[in-house]
């Protein structure tokens, strides 16, 4: 086991600017520094306002900085083409949003496979056990042939779950990814992707206001009006909920 | 999913079904309009096409006469004086001055097939008490065939026509009570008559042409008409029907003499046919915008509904193109559908056009001919219209950005 840690992403100088109307114009993030490793499972909090999705955005290759630089596994995205920019986002990247935005008419399987079809073109048989194993990982076998709008709240958010899974990213970026669903259905979505990330150590960066499930991750980042103001380990980390 | 299907296809057909009766309703909009455009379209081929056969049959598209003759003034005569009125003159029957040259001329004339030189002229045909003005057509049987069609037009008898022979339509044998075999007497204004044995009765499916022609060898009619060894007209056929005038307007210039073209001796048909074709046009083109913008506004809405779903599929790796592709695909499957339907209809319309549109004899009015070419022409049309109706909503949702999309 190597000992220094493997960097996922690096934001050095990040700044975010939006025009609303010339020539006014408003910063969002103010140079952003931030090194996230191999493995890590981290949340990102921080009052509304605070510009965590926007930030989110950048580093999920959604948004481009105004300045500075994004680096996925040390390579930087802020010089790659449109083309190339979703080429690399397809690859390395995972997304669960609060809400699941699955495609209404395909099944829960269907879904999962989707970020592989659209990135080989064409269906085949290993992506679709790729995609049947990761359902067996969220519990959803026995829906998996359901269509993604006849399943409850919470298993729609494990399909979207498996389907960030498909292509094997690095970085998994989860925005509020429990913030639609009860208390109950919510533990079980956030101790999936706890439990995803200690078998398998796919790192994620979670947004949240929920201090109870920021308590429950291993390292926490505290955006403030669009600058980190504390960025710690959490050595009380709360296992359950 | 099928396995041969590519990523654009699978989630296009399945955004189609999603939105099932969009779908049909579009699909069921530009089959009604695609079904308009080719049943009119067919309706207006077979009436052109038949009338141009039916006058065809018996009519030369090229008819080459000698010049008209005028009257010149008479000008500085022994008292120096001018007419000042001068009236035109009769026209006499005469001959094409050196024919053969003509003919040959003519022959070498590109877009020329077959050429044949004809005498014809008025008369009368009798039997006992009938009389029936006629006029009279002397052929070269070998030549004149490759022109006008007579021996399918047979009905009775041949077309062996030898010097002392006849062939004349059913009216006139009817008129005229004779069958093949009996004889007539042919008579000119002039004097001339011949005794001739109907040796066949044609029917053109024209009653005026069928009354009126009969034919009679070459010889005969130049002796009968007066026009020993000449000939009154040169009839041409040509490859292309419709290039008739612009050959005419050839041989009218090389020749000096009368070229008539069918289309000049038909002109009102064919300003008729004229108008016709452009209406057709116009309904094709405000038909195709109405389909264009039917679709066109099927997917703008469906861009806006599944705004969320392309952003998220952007947000997975879906490029801009790919995404591009599964709205076109769309258009193009709703045209083509769509066109599909069309001409099940137009077929549909046809059939019972058949059944209606007939003769008190019950015979067709006329022969609509349901070309397999106007049916593809109308696929691929309407899939191309399709296409490029989806062109402006699929450039919408692959600009469309992933965090605006999302948020939305």
């Amino acid at each position: 086991m190597s000992d220094k840690p493997v960097e996922t992403l690096r934001l050095t100088g990040v700044h975010k600017s939006y025009a609303i109307g010339t020539p006014v114009e408003v910063e969002v993030l103010h140079g952003i520094d931030l090194v996230i490793t191999r493995g890590e499972f981290a949340a990102l909090i921080g009052p509304s306002g605070s510009g965590k999705s926007t930030l989110l955005n950048v580093i999920g290759l959604l948004d481009q900085p105004t300045r500075g630089r994004v680096y996925i596994e040390g390579r930087d995205a802020t010089a790659l083409g449109d083309a190339e920019l979703t080429r690399l986002r397809g690859r390395a990247l995972g997304f669960v949003f609060q809400h699941h935005y699955l495609l209404s008419e395909f099944t829960a399987l269907e879904n999962v496979m989707m970020p592989i079809l659209a990135s080989r073109g064409r269906p085949d048989d290993e992506m679709r056990e790729t995609a049947a194993a990761l359902l067996d990982r969220v519990g959803l076998t026995r829906w998996a042939n359901n269509k993604a709008n006849r399943i409850s709240g919470g298993q729609q958010q494990r399909v979207a779950i498996a389907r960030a899974l498909a292509m094997q990213p690095v970085l998994v970026l989860a925005d509020e990814p429990t913030g639609n669903l009860d208390t109950q259905s919510a533990d079980t979505v956030f101790d999936m992707l706890r439990e995803i990330n200690e078998s398998s150590g796919t790192t994620f960066l979670i947004v949240t206001h929920d201090p109870r499930l920021a308590q429950r991750c291993d390292r926490i980042v505290e955006l403030v009006d669009g600058r980190i103001v504390s960025d710690r380990p959490n050595a009380e980390v709360v296992r359950r909920g | 999913m099928r396995r041969l299907a590519r990523f654009e296809l699978i989630v296009a057909f399945r955004f189609m079904r999603d939105g099932l009766m969009q779908t049909l309703l579009i699909v069921l909009g530009v089959g009604l309009g695609g079904g308009v455009i080719i049943f009119l379209s067919a309706i207006l081929a077979g009436l052109q096409s038949n009338v141009v056969n039916r006058t065809l049959n018996f009519q030369a598209p090229i008819v080459i006469l000698p010049p008209d003759q005028v009257a010149r003034p008479l000008r500085g005569g022994p008292q120096g004086g001018i007419a000042a009125q001068v009236q035109p003159r009769s026209q006499q029957l005469r001959s094409i001055d050196q024919w053969q040259k003509v003919r040959d001329q003519v022959t070498r004339t590109p877009g020329v097939t077959a050429t044949t030189p004809v005498a014809s002229g008025p008369g009368f045909a009798l039997r006992g008490e009938a009389n029936k003005a006629v006029s009279i057509t002397g052929i070269e049987p070998e030549t004149y065939f490759s022109v006008i069609a007579l021996p399918e037009k047979i009905i009775a008898g041949g077309v062996d026509i030898g010097p002392l022979d006849i062939v004349i339509g059913k009216e006139l044998a009817a008129d005229l009570g004779v069958e093949t075999g009996d004889k007539i007497r042919l008579a000119t204004a002039r004097g001339a008559d011949s005794t001739l044995t109907v040796a066949g009765i044609f029917d053109f499916g024209n009653k005026a042409v069928n009354e009126r022609n009969v034919y009679i060898s070459l010889r005969s009619a130049q002796s009968l008409l007066d026009l020993a060894g000449g000939v009154s007209a040169i009839e041409v056929k040509v490859d292309d029907p419709f290039a008739a005038e612009t050959i005419a307007q050839t041989l009218r210039a090389r020749t000096d003499l009368q070229v008539d073209s069918w289309i000049r001796t038909n002109e009102q048909f064919f300003t008729a046919m004229a108008a016709q074709i452009m209406t057709n046009r116009l309904i094709r083109v405000f038909v195709g915008l109405t389909v264009a913008l039917g679709i066109a506004s099927v997917l703008v809405v469906s861009v806006i509904q599944k705004s969320k779903e392309i952003g998220i599929l952007r947000a997975m790796g879906t490029s801009r193109e790919q995404i591009q592709r599964v709205f076109l695909i769309q258009g193009a499957f709703m045209g083509l559908a769509g066109a599909i339907l069309g001409s099940l209809l137009a077929y549909g319309f046809l059939l019972l056009w058949r059944s209606v549109a007939r003769n008190p004899d019950g015979t067709l009015m006329f022969v609509i001919e349901m070309q397999p070419s106007l049916f593809v022409i109308a696929a691929v049309g309407s899939a191309l219209v399709g296409t490029l109706a989806a062109m402006a909503p699929a450039r919408r949702a692959a600009r469309l950005d992933p965090v605006v999309a999302i948020r939305s």
